[in-house]
């Protein structure tokens, strides 16, 4: 398989800390990584600014070969990087449909249309005319993912899809993830919960204050390794 | 009857503030900032109207439907050269910019034009009026509220019914969330100004013909704008059509019994909104 999205010895600052340093990813088509470590180890910031939402301080982040480091994130996505952002970001004074319809605005045609997201959560279509906030956190957590699957991205990142929902919830959700990965998009993933993110990922990565600590599928990684790299504690 | 007749005035007045005020609104809506050189454009529409009639033989409403897509690029151009730059510090100064650009636009007028008070000539559009019963409408004045009800309509339908409206609405409830489904913000800015520059022109023109103009009037007609603007409703383009209306009516009813304390009854107007209803009239849609 070949790589969509590499990821070369990346820094970001965060205003004077740096939030990521020396980071090294790749992402191949299909595959879906997920990036977990404790609160503050720099996944959001790592999302953003391969969304082009925050501008890297060193390293290069490669797009189907081609290095797309300087894009803003407008332009991004317009190559197919999309981000759910976290706490979901809906337009509040848009409806569920138009929410949606802002994701053509990426200009990007593929398989995901509105039919296409109203199949894969079949509550939305009743509720399309309604405003983003008047629906439930896991129904706007949908929203924002169909929002993102209406640009048709290469790579779909989702930053903490779980935080503030039901277990069952996020069991739902996730659920259709490996639909949303037949359709051809790799998946990049940052979760606090790390059971879930080892139940979904065929490879982990796990972050603490900006640096990879430990890397690999999650069948090959032992419980007490994670523990140690997710809390930063001595060399298991 | 009198008061029937000033209600009638004071309507199209205020259609004509709300026409100024639509633009200011849309800027304020998409962008939070308040354009300070929006009433000196309009008299800079004026004076282009003016120039150009003096100058060529066409006729004015065909000056006034070429002065206003122009303007309209000239506004997405301000936005994309030089308001885009000062939005990235912030909107103070944002502020500054168009304050100083308020101040350039005045003294340059009174360099190339002098301090004299000029009208535009319609002829006898200008002087004819609609006569209903005992109360007569003129022409200029319906043509400004006809203008603004129509501007708003349209501005309206393009953000309710068009993608680029929709991605205006989006870029202003969250830009950095908008820019992650591919919209630029400067682009939308730009299209936001566009449509001000061009209100705002149609606005001029019309008050030129309705009334005289010299190059110190801006800072007056951006007042009534923003007091419309601010009556009505931040944010919401309904409430500035009322709130242009009410300010108009208010000071027209006052008129009739003291002509001197009109503009300062429509000032007490604005501040008792501020003070008892700071939303507004209408408040911008609930979110």
């Amino acid at each position: 398989m070949s790589a969509v999205l590499q990821v070369h010895d990346l820094d970001v600052h965060h205003g004077q800390l740096r939030a990521v340093s020396g980071l090294d990813l790749e992402l191949d088509a299909g595959g879906k990584v997920a990036v977990i470590g404790a609160n503050g180890a720099g996944k959001t910031t790592l999302l953003r600014c391969l969304a082009g939402a925050l501008p890297a301080s060193s390293g290069r982040v490669l797009l189907d070969g081609e290095d797309v480091t300087e894009l803003p994130a407008h332009r991004r996505v317009r190559r197919g990087v999309a981000l759910v952002p976290e706490g979901r970001r809906l337009f509040p004074s848009l409806t569920v449909e138009e929410n949606l319809l802002t994701g053509r605005n990426a200009g990007r045609s593929g398989s995901w249309d509105l039919a296409a997201v109203y199949e894969l959560f079949d509550w939305m279509p009743e509720r399309r005319r309604q405003p983003s906030g008047s629906l439930s956190g896991g129904q706007q957590q949908a929203v924002a993912i169909g929002r993102a699957l209406m640009t048709n991205p290469r790579v779909l990142m989702l930053d903490e899809l779980s935080l503030g929902l039901a277990p069952v919830v996020v069991r739902r959700i996730y659920e259709t993830l490996p639909r949303i990965v037949a359709e051809g998009c790799a998946v990049l993933l940052v979760e606090q919960d790390v059971s879930q993110a080892m139940a979904v990922a065929d490879h982990v990565h796990c972050l603490l204050e900006g640096r990879t600590t430990l890397a690999g599928p999650p069948s090959q990684l032992d419980r007490a390794a994670v523990e140690a790299a997710y809390f930063g504690l001595a060399e298991a | 009857m009198d008061v029937v007749n000033a209600l009638a005035q004071g309507l199209l007045l205020g259609g004509l503030y709300a026409l100024f005020a639509c633009g200011l609104s849309v800027v304020f809506g998409v962008m939070r900032i308040v354009n300070l050189a929006h009433g000196d454009l309009a008299i800079v529409a004026a004076f282009c109207a003016f120039v150009t009639l003096s100058a060529t033989s066409l006729p004015l409403w065909l000056v006034a439907v070429v002065t206003v897509p122009v303007f309209s690029v000239v506004g997405y151009l301000t936005q994309r050269l030089l308001l885009q730059r000062s939005l990235q510090s912030g909107p103070l100064a944002t502020l500054l910019v168009t304050f100083g650009l308020s101040v350039v636009i005045q003294n340059l007028l009174l360099e190339l034009f002098s301090a004299d008070t000029r009208t535009l000539d319609a002829g006898s559009f200008a002087t004819s009026a609609l006569e209903v019963g005992d109360v007569s409408l003129s022409y200029v004045g319906i043509t400004g509220l006809v203008l603004a009800v129509g501007s708003i309509v349209a501005i309206q339908l393009f953000l309710s019914r068009t993608s680029s409206g929709r991605i205006m609405r989006a870029t202003s409830d969250d830009p950095q969330t908008a820019a992650l489904v591919g919209a630029d913000a400067r682009r939308v800015y730009g299209i936001a100004s566009a449509i001000a520059f061009a209100t705002v022109a149609m606005a001029g023109i019309v008050m030129a013909i309705r009334s005289s103009f010299d190059p110190s009037l801006g800072p007056a007609q951006l007042l009534f704008a923003f007091e419309a603007v601010v009556i009505g409703g931040l944010g919401s383009l309904w409430g500035t059509l009322l709130g242009g209306l009410a300010l108009g009516v208010v000071q027209s009813l006052v008129a009739v019994a003291d002509p001197s304390s009109s503009v300062l009854a429509g000032h007490l107007l604005f501040l008792l909104v501020l003070a008892f209803r700071p939303q507004g009239l209408v408040p911008a849609r609930a979110s």
